[in-house]
C-alpha cells in the first residue's frame, strides 16, 4: 500500500490505466478495486463513480461490492496501516490492551488515521501466526509478542523511516 | 420429456424446467418470496426449498433444474418446518407495525406467515435498522421494513438496466438500497416504481398524495379537477376485487363524481391532442430531412412516459434532439385546464386543483419538474396512482362494484379509441400511424380494424413499416417512402434498442419506448400483483375500449377540432409551445475534470 499524495491530475492518469489494463477481463470490478486501492491508499467517492462510468456498472452495485468486503476502505488510510489481532491466542496474550495503549498513543479510534496521515488503526481476527500472540502488523511488518510498554518504540521506529524517505525524495527532486 | 416423482407421483417434464416449474405444471402450490417470473433465481430467501431424495441439504425449489427420475416432496413435514423457521426468521428481524402498514391488505411475507402456521413468535433478536427515505417526488423506501428479497434489485437492474438499488454491505448489516445506504436522489432513479410493484411487503411505496387530495377537496373555495390515465379503467377493479381485465371506464367516473371532483376530465383528451402535435412534429421532421436537405433528428422518439424521460436525460443525452418536444398528455392536460378550460368555465385558475390519477409513481415526479408550469401555477398539483385511487374510493365509503356506469364531463372528457390505447406498449405509435396515415395519403390506415399487429403485443422490440402511395397535398415528399418504427417497452429493452440506434445497426423514423413492461397497463403504481397474464388481460380490456368507441382515430375527436378552433389555434402554433411542448435536460455526470 503507498500513502503518496498524489494531484488530481496523476490520481486520475493512474486510475484511468488501472483501469484500461484491467477491463477487458472477465470479473473485472474487483481487481480493479484492488488495485486502485492499492495504488491509490483508499477509494474516494470519485475513484468509485469513475470506475462504475468506465465499466458500465451502476454505481450502487459498486458500493455495494466495495461495503461487502471488509479489505476495501472508502477513507484515506495513513502511510502504515496497524493492524492489531483480536483472535482468540492474541486476545488471551494481552492483544486487548495493546489496542488500548495504541489508541491512547495515537490518539485515534479503531478504523481512523491520525491527522498527519501516518497511521491508521484496524484490528485483524487472526492472522495466522498464534504461536507469535499478540500479533501487531504495520503494513507488512510482523512484530510479535508485542508488550503494550514497547509501542512507543515501535510507532517512532515509523516515524523516523517516513522523515529518511521524505529526506531522500527531497534530495532526489 | 422425462419423468420424475412429485409427491410420489410419476409426472413427465421437459428439459431445463425448474422443480418450482414443474409444480406449478402439476397444481401443486411451492410459496415463494424472492422470485420473480420472467427472471433468473436467486435461490436467496429459502422459503421455497423441498426435500429431494439424496440430497443432504433442502433444495430451492425456484433455482434447482429437474433431472430424470428426481423424487421431490414439497410439503413433507421436515420442508414445512424449514419454510416456516424461514419465515419466522423474516418475521423476527422485520421492524414494521402491520396495523399501520399500506401493505395490511395484500401484504405477501403476512400471508405467508398465515399460510404456514405461524401463530406465536418463537424468535426475538434484533430488529432491521429502520429509516425511512422519502428523498425523491415519487417514491418512500422504509429499510425496516426490507426483508432483503431482492425482487426491488431484479427489477432496476435487469428489467430496467436503472441499477439504483443494489445490496450494501453484508450479513445482518445489509441493506438494499442506493449507494453506501445514501437516499433515492443520491443516484440516478427513474422513479419508474417497478420496485414498488414487485416490493412484497410495505418496504417501498409511492409517496401518497391522499391527503392533499382531501384537503382540496374539502375547500370550498377550490374546484378539484381530475384526470384519469388510460390505463386506470382497465385495472381499477383489481382493487375491489375484480377480475384483471375487468373495464371499469362508467363505474370509475361514478366514483370520482361521488368523491367530489368538480370536473371529471379524462387524459384520453389529452392523449389525442398528443397525437395531433406530435404527428404534425414528426411530418415537419420528415419535411426537413428530405424535402430541404436540413438535419433534423431522425428517429424521433415519443415523450409521455416520464422514466424514460429521465432514463435519456441521464444515461443517452444525446439522443435528447430525437425526443419529441411534446409534453405528456398528464402535462398538455394540467396546462389546459388551468388556462383553456379555466377561462371557458370562468374559473380562477389560483383556484383550481388538478389531480390525475395515474398508472404510475414517475408521474408524481413529473408533475413536481420545474418545467411544467406553463399555466403561471404548478401545472398538475397532485398525483394519484391506481392503488391510491382505489384507497381513496375505500375511505370515501364508495361501493364501487355495484355504482352504476356514468359519462365523463365535456369538453375534456371526450376521446377517441386512439386515446385508449396509449395504455399498452404499441398503443401511442398505432394512434400515430392512424393519423399520419391518413393526414398524409386521405385514406384509413389499411389494416384490420386499425390495428398494427406486428408492433402489439409483449415482445420487447417491435418494428413495423409502411410504404405511402398516393399522397395528397402537400405531403407528396413522402411518395413511396417507407416508413420505418420500433416500439419498445421497459428501459433495459431501450438501452438495447438505443445502442442499436447508435451503431446504425436499426434505422427507424418514429420510435415509441414506454418505461415500464407492458407499457401503462404495467406500470408501477398499478394494483399487485402484475403478472404478464394480468398484463395481457389488460390489454385486450384496453382494444376492446377502443374497437367500442365510435371515433377511433385522435383527429377525428370534434372536442379536438374545437380546441383548436376555439383556443390553440394550430398544431404546432405559438400556443401549442408554449403550453404543450418542453424542453430537457443533460442530467448525465460529466466525467472528472481534470
Amino acid at each position: 500500500m503507498s500513502s503518496t499524495l498524489y494531484t488530481p491530475t496523476e490520481h486520475q492518469d493512474l486510475l484511468m490505466n488501472i483501469i484500461e489494463s484491467l477491463k477487458e477481463q472477465k470479473g473485472a470490478l474487483i481487481p480493479i478495486l484492488q488495485s486502485a486501492q492499492d495504488s491509490l491508499g483508499y477509494l474516494s467517492e470519485e475513484t468509485l463513480k469513475t470506475i462504475s462510468r468506465e465499466l458500465s456498472i451502476p454505481y450502487s452495485e459498486v458500493t455495494g461490492v466495495v461495503s461487502f468486503y471488509s479489505y476495501f476502505t472508502t477513507v484515506p488510510r495513513g502511510e502504515f496501516v496497524v493492524r492489531v489481532c483480536l483472535g482468540t491466542a492474541c486476545y488471551v496474550r494481552g492483544g486487548k490492551e495493546v489496542l488500548e495503549e495504541l489508541k491512547k498513543l495515537l490518539d485515534i479510534q479503531v478504523g481512523d488515521t491520525t491527522p498527519d496521515r501516518l497511521f491508521s488503526l484496524e484490528v485483524g481476527r487472526c492472522f495466522g501466526a498464534c504461536g507469535l500472540a499478540p500479533v501487531v502488523l504495520v503494513n507488512d511488518d510482523i512484530h510479535q509478542r508485542v508488550k503494550p510498554t514497547e509501542l512507543a518504540a515501535i510507532l517512532a521506529q515509523y516515524r523516523v523511516q517516513h522523515s529518511e524517505k521524505e529526506a531522500a525524495e527531497g534530495a532526489s527532486a | 420429456m422425462f419423468t420424475i416423482q412429485l409427491n410420489n407421483r410419476t409426472v413427465s417434464v421437459r428439459e431445463g424446467m425448474t422443480i418450482l416449474d414443474a409444480a406449478k405444471q402439476e397444481g401443486i402450490k411451492i410459496p415463494t418470496l424472492c422470485f420473480l417470473e420472467g427472471y433468473s433465481p436467486l435461490g436467496a430467501c429459502r422459503v421455497c426449498v423441498t426435500e429431494v431424495e439424496g440430497m443432504r441439504a433442502l433444495a430451492a425449489a425456484c433455482s434447482t433444474p429437474l433431472v430424470p427420475d428426481m423424487k421431490i416432496q414439497t410439503n413433507s413435514p421436515r420442508v414445512r418446518r424449514a419454510r416456516k423457521s424461514v419465515v419466522e426468521l423474516l418475521l423476527s428481524e422485520h421492524e414494521g407495525d402491520c396495523k399501520y402498514c399500506t401493505r395490511a391488505d395484500d401484504c405477501e411475507l403476512k400471508s405467508l406467515a398465515n399460510e404456514l402456521g405461524i401463530e406465536v413468535q418463537r424468535y426475538e433478536g434484533e430488529r432491521t435498522l429502520a429509516s425511512t427515505d422519502v428523498s425523491t417526488a415519487a417514491l418512500v423506501r422504509d429499510s425496516g421494513k426490507c426483508i432483503k428479497c431482492r425482487r426491488c434489485v431484479t427489477a432496476c437492474n435487469q428489467l430496467q438496466g436503472v441499477g439504483a438499488l443494489f445490496p450494501q454491505y453484508r450479513g445482518f448489516a445489509t441493506s438494499v438500497g442506493p449507494a453506501f445506504r445514501s437516499d433515492l436522489d443520491s443516484v440516478v432513479c427513474v422513479q419508474c416504481g417497478q420496485c414498488s410493484a414487485v416490493c412484497p411487503v410495505g418496504a417501498i411505496t409511492e409517496k401518497s398524495h391522499i391527503k392533499e387530495v382531501l384537503a382540496a377537496l374539502e375547500d370550498p373555495e377550490s374546484h378539484v379537477v381530475v384526470q384519469t390515465a388510460p390505463a386506470i379503467r382497465a385495472a381499477l377493479g383489481e382493487c375491489f376485487g375484480l377480475p384483471a381485465g375487468t373495464l371499469v371506464t362508467g363505474r370509475m367516473t361514478a366514483a370520482l363524481r361521488r368523491i367530489g371532483f368538480d370536473s371529471v376530465f379524462d387524459t384520453n383528451f389529452t392523449a389525442d391532442l398528443t397525437i395531433m402535435e406530435e404527428g404534425s412534429e414528426l411530418l415537419t421532421r420528415l419535411k426537413a430531412a428530405l424535402v430541404e436537405g436540413k438535419p433534423a433528428a431522425l428517429p424521433q422518439f415519443s415523450s409521455c412516459s416520464p422514466g424514460w424521460i429521465s432514463f435519456t436525460e441521464n444515461y443517452f443525452p444525446q439522443f435528447i434532439p430525437n425526443l419529441s418536444s411534446c409534453k405528456s398528455p398528464q402535462q398538455m392536460f394540467g396546462a389546459l385546464a388551468k388556462t383553456y378550460y379555466a377561462a371557458k368555465k370562468n374559473i380562477d385558475p389560483e383556484k383550481m386543483v388538478v389531480v390525475s390519477v395515474m398508472p404510475c409513481t414517475a408521474k408524481k415526479f413529473e408533475a413536481a419538474r420545474p418545467e411544467m408550469r406553463s399555466s403561471g401555477y404548478q401545472d398538475v398539483d397532485y398525483v394519484l396512482t391506481t392503488r391510491e385511487l382505489g384507497k381513496l374510493i375505500q375511505l370515501q365509503g364508495i361501493d364501487f362494484v355495484n355504482l352504476p356506469d356514468e359519462e365523463m364531463d365535456v369538453p375534456m372528457g371526450l376521446s377517441s379509441g386512439a386515446a385508449d390505447i396509449f395504455a399498452n406498449t404499441g398503443g401511442v405509435m398505432e394512434a400515430a400511424l392512424r393519423t399520419v396515415y391518413e393526414v398524409t395519403t386521405g385514406r384509413d390506415l389499411p389494416m384490420e380494424g386499425l390495428h398494427v399487429t406486428p408492433i402489439a403485443g409483449l415482445e420487447g422490440i417491435k418494428e413495423a413499416s409502411l410504404v405511402l402511395t398516393d399522397t395528397a397535398d402537400p405531403w407528396k415528399f413522402l411518395e413511396g417512402v417507407e416508413v420505418k418504427v420500433a416500439v419498445a417497452h421497459g428501459l433495459g429493452n431501450a438501452a438495447k434498442l438505443l445502442r442499436d440506434i447508435q451503431e446504425g445497426k436499426r434505422s427507424y423514423h418514429f420510435v415509441e419506448i414506454m418505461t415500464c413492461p407492458g407499457g401503462c397497463i404495467g406500470g408501477g403504481g398499478q394494483p399487485r400483483f402484475t403478472t404478464n397474464e394480468v398484463r395481457e388481460k389488460r390489454i385486450a380490456a384496453i382494444y376492446a375500449e377502443d374497437d367500442g368507441k365510435p371515433i377511433r382515430k385522435s383527429h377525428d375527436n370534434p372536442a379536438i377540432k374545437e380546441i383548436y378552433a376555439e383556443f390553440l389555434g394550430e398544431p404546432l402554433g405559438q400556443k401549442s409551445h408554449h403550453l404543450l411542448h418542453t424542453h430537457y435536460v443533460n442530467k448525465k455526470e460529466p466525467a472528472e475534470a481534470v
